[in-house]
């Protein structure tokens, strides 16, 4: 077992990374394999917010072009987990499946399989009608065609976080819960940052402060017009098994799946207010209801089944719903990888990794360039305004 | 089955004379006394097992009676998953036992995976 | 596109139907203002005076006075003009005074200017051996069904813990003729010694250390056997309850029955105000939260939304229905229907009757505080009775670094059953601390969402 309790009087290390959730887990995880000393500063626990209470989504299925080659080589890290961390999060590969309903969700998916072909991505499938009614029996007869990417899943996140955590830790990675950062400043070649903890120093700091990380970006002088919002996700009683497969659906909001344990778990890109000083997302069951109405179009016998649990997770969203990757424009020894918009979590093997590289080489042989601080212009605080989604692009659920 | 019950009406002259009603449990036709609740009458009955759990599937019946707790799960009427402390006998109402996480569509019961 | 319906305005919405509640209504009404009082239940009393609009004479006389006082109350609020919803189960109420429920299986939502949440307490989880076995039941639910149903136990019943309700119980079972196998108490006498401290506000509040003591020597005299100081509780069993072993003065006992009664106490129900992210603190006399209040029961940050009765901390239906009535003037107050002054007089005589009830608590508390075995189980012991996690897996968490209520439901989904938390949030909020060898206060509370009651995605939908 890893001490829990990290020694307070090591307060240098070679890096230090900002946020403790799954990209932050990764990135530290990463470094120590590249065999760097990494102190991991955690505001409230690991996984309190976007990372361990998302939909638990391993998506590749409907990502922005952008994403695409990050997510199919993170997808090969999340098969190979369990090898990697001595965990494998529960990831299981059910497949992901986005339902069309109508002839207007054909020429959607339709299109959007070609778009991919054309750019040489061939991991969507168009299926037709009685094949998605052979991978979901129970799925309504109005369904009638829909996008299949067999090699998806999910798994869960939380778990995900921690075994990232503990295998970092086994590492010499020390953690620090309730240690939130305040404060960065570049001194002597080494950053310092501030905590209510006292101040701690590294050659790099690694910004992976999810919601949080708009105000440590703009601190290193890369102001990025990052939204802080609410995503809302609900989960029933167990019931027998009756779909496999994570489900979307092409022509309105679902990110549905169910897991071993019976429970089915319902969100979908539902976005919802913040209290951002109380760090806390207002479940709106206005919206809700909306999503219990496609729940229930889908699978009519679902009507009596209750919700248990609905939670709102707290997320960063980017105006153009891709994240911040890369090293600071304006900062020495800053990486950034923030903004994932309510869908980070298959990302964050890869991302880790990615991190890693830049820390340690300078490069990474990804390609990240759209995911640049640099593309936004210079915005006022004013600007900042909500963020546009982008079309067909299927946010997973955030968070409790 | 009601000489095994665990609980019985208090004996002794009552102002009202209790009235009852017929329900039927697990496909059983049972007399209880009207106006009480699912689960009162279920144990007046002799009904000792109300579900069994959704892990271990092992036998559990009412604890709090005061809508707390969520033991006394029951199938009324179709719809899984009610808390009959909450809820009042009516005549004619058809209870079932909750076995495990219970299916909704056919009522075919199944255990975890 | 389901619209969940809107309803109806008012000045003020009560939840619960207790003595608290109904207070705060009547209260509130003879000021002039407009409530509604939502309660899941087909009649008032909550669970204190449960039926007592429809108790029968014999009934009134096996529960005593304490339970036919509860008709007073219930017959003010029934001329007060409150409207009163019936069979309603809240499940969400909104920091601004929204709150959304389900009612014949319709889920409707109302407004309030002005909201008093009066959800009242709950039996302590006593987390034993076997505790889960059909046939073991709170004693508090065993004279929920004397209340409601007539029903008591129909061979003779063991009935094992500490505090009042359990004493009363057993003496209300005296009278009607229900035979008692054993009472096993848990109270030492180490208990006695340091309660004694207390003694002289208690006996300030004599007339209730009188009645208390009246129920301790009918008991007596009703032949009973007692066992004083009983340790190692464990029910007996394989899928239904047979009795209970436990020991005494070093001796292993063990006493047959197939209706075990279990009783430590009770506690706030305290779902709402954290789900409304009020603050709490960690009580460590009553050892349970309670929510922070001004002197009316005003959450702290919550201007619009108080507590009275139990959820504030258990004091009794008595002092409930006074928190009531000082929530309800404080609500007529800040709706402009009384000045300052009038409210002000009205509360004295008020304040000086709450102090007099809360008198003989602190004995009360100490004297029946619940052992730290049966709050603290060992390992093999369920906490999580919905999925079925017990006190070693939660100890195997924190070892794995989860510090806090909130992590365990990820780790093993421990407070994500239907119950959500509420039989279990104290035992494992006391088990991490325990761990961990810090206090509870900071280990904290599992975050209580909405909905407080499961809804149905039919019902959400608005198809139901």
């Amino acid at each position: 077992m890893v001490s829990q309790t990290p020694d307070l009087s090591k307060r240098e290390a070679d890096v230090i990374v900002i946020g403790g959730g799954l990209h932050g887990m990764s990135s530290a995880f990463h470094l120590a394999r590249r065999g760097k000393r990494v102190i991991v500063l955690e505001a409230d626990y690991c996984g309190r917010h976007a990372s361990g209470v998302n939909a638990g989504g391993v998506r590749t299925l409907g990502r922005d072009l952008a994403e695409i080659p990050l997510s199919l080589a993170s997808r090969d890290i999340w098969h190979e987990l369990g090898e990697l961390l001595g965990d494998d999060a529960d990831f299981t590969p059910s497949g992901q499946l986005l339902v069309a309903e109508n002839e207007k969700d054909i020429v959607t998916i339709n299109k959007r399989v070609a778009l991919l072909e054309s750019h040489g991505f061939t991991h969507e499938k168009i299926i037709d009608g009685k094949t998605a009614h052979e991978l979901v029996p129970t799925i309504s007869p109005h369904v009638c065609g829909g996008i299949w990417v067999k090699d998806d899943g999910h798994a869960l996140p939380y778990r995900a976080v921690t075994a990232f955590r503990l295998a970092a830790q086994r590492m010499g990675v020390a953690v620090h819960e309730t240690t939130p950062a305040q404060r960065l400043d570049w001194r002597d070649g080494r950053w310092h940052v501030t905590t209510p903890r006292g101040t701690f120093s590294a050659e790099h700091v690694v910004n992976n402060a999810g919601a949080w990380a708009g105000e440590f970006a703009a601190q290193v002088g890369d102001p990025v017009p990052l939204e802080i919002g609410g995503l809302m996700l609900m989960i029933t009683y167990r019931l027998p098994a009756f779909v496999k497969p994570v489900l979307g659906a092409a022509g309105r909001p679902l990110s549905f799946k169910q897991f071993a344990n019976g429970t089915v778990l319902i969100g979908g890109g539902l976005r919802c207010p913040v209290d951002v000083i109380g760090r806390h997302g207002e479940v709106d069951f206005i919206r809700l209801a909306s999503s219990a109405q496609t729940v229930t179009d889908l699978f009519p016998h679902l009507r009596e089944l209750p919700v248990n649990r609905a939670w709102a997770g707290v997320e960063a969203f980017m105006p153009d719903n891709i994240p911040v990757i890369g090293p600071s424009l304006s900062s020495p020894n800053i990486v950034h990888a923030f903004g994932f918009s309510a869908h980070g979590f298959e990302l964050g093997p890869i991302v880790g990794r990615i991190v890693s590289e830049l820390v340690c080489d300078g490069t990474t042989a990804h390609p990240i360039a759209p995911f640049s601080a640099g593309r936004f212009r210079p915005v006022t605080a004013t600007e900042a305004g909500a963020a546009v989604p982008v079309p067909f692009s299927i946010p997973t659920g955030v968070p409790r | 089955m009601a000489t095994n019950s665990l609980f019985r009406p208090l004996q002794g002259p009552s102002s009202t004379p209790a009235r009852s009603v017929k329900i039927e449990f697990d496909g059983r036709a049972l007399q209880v006394q009207e106006g009480v609740s699912v689960a009162a009458a279920l144990l007046s009955a002799g009904v000792s097992r109300f579900r069994t759990s959704v892990v271990s599937e092992t036998p559990r019946a009412p604890y709090c009676m005061m809508g707390v707790c969520f033991e006394c799960l029951v199938e009324i009427d179709g719809q899984a998953s009610r808390q009959s402390c909450l809820v009042q006998v009516r005549d004619g109402m058809k209870i079932q036992t909750q076995r495990g996480p219970r299916a909704l569509t056919d009522g075919t019961e199944a255990g975890n995976e | 596109m389901s619209d969940i319906q809107t309803g109806d305005r008012y000045d003020l919405a009560v939840v619960g139907a207790g003595p608290a509640g109904m207070s705060a209504a009547i209260t509130a009404r003879a000021r002039g203002l407009n409530v509604v009082l939502l309660d899941e239940q087909e009649a008032v009393g909550g669970q204190i005076y449960r039926n007592i609009t429809r108790a029968n004479p014999r009934a009134l006389d096996v529960l005593g006075p304490d339970y036919a006082s509860g008709a007073r109350i219930a017959d003010a609020f029934h001329i007060s003009g409150t409207v009163h919803l019936t069979g309603a189960s809240v499940w969400q109420v909104g920091r601004d005074g929204t709150i959304n429920y389900l009612r014949g299986g319709k889920v409707s939502s109302l407004h309030a200017t002005q909201v008093v949440l009066a959800s009242g307490a709950m039996e302590r989880p006593f987390p034993i051996p076997g505790w889960t076995l059909p046939g073991v039941l709170g004693a508090g639910a065993a004279q929920i069904l004397l209340k409601s149903a007539d029903l008591a136990p129909s061979e003779p019943v063991i009935l094992a813990g500490c505090g009042p309700l359990l004493y009363l119980l057993g003496w209300q079972y005296l009278r009607a003729g229900v035979p008692i196998k054993a009472v096993i108490d848990t109270t030492d006498t180490t208990d006695y010694v340091r309660a004694a401290g207390h003694l002289i506000e208690a006996l300030a509040a004599w007339p209730m250390l009188k009645k208390g003591l009246k129920l301790m020597s009918a008991l007596k005299k009703g032949k009973v056997p007692f066992y004083r100081g009983a340790t190692n509780l464990a029910v007996q069993g394989t899928d239904a309850a047979t009795g209970l072993r436990f020991t005494v003065g070093g001796k292993d006992m063990h006493v047959d029955s197939k209706v075990i009664l279990l009783h430590q106490g009770v506690v706030p129900n305290t779902q709402f105000t954290w789900s409304l992210r009020a603050k709490h603190s960690w009580n460590d006399v009553q050892l349970c939260w309670t929510p922070d209040v001004d002197a009316w029961g005003r959450l702290e940050g919550l201007p619009n939304i108080y507590v009275a009765g139990d959820g504030l901390g258990i004091g009794g239906a008595l002092a409930a229905a006074v928190q009531g009535q000082l929530a309800g003037l404080e609500v007529a107050a800040v709706a402009g229907k009384i000045d300052a002054g009038a409210r002000d007089s009205a509360a004295a005589p008020l304040r000086a009757e709450l102090a007099k009830q809360l008198r003989i608590r602190p004995f009360l508390d100490v004297l029946y505080r619940p052992k730290d075995a049966n709050r603290v189980p060992a390992d093999a012991v369920t906490v999580c009775r919905c999925e079925e996690v017990t006190a070693g897996d939660i100890r195997g968490y924190v070892a794995l670094g989860c510090s806090g209520p909130n992590q365990t439901k990820s780790f093993g989904r421990c407070g994500m059953g239907p119950c959500q938390g509420r039989l279990c949030g104290l035992t494992v909020t006391e088990v991490i601390a325990q761990a961990r060898g810090v206090s509870p206060s900071e280990v904290g509370y599992y975050r209580i969402r909405p909905p407080i009651k499961p809804v149905t995605l039919g019902e959400l939908a608005n198809e139901a």
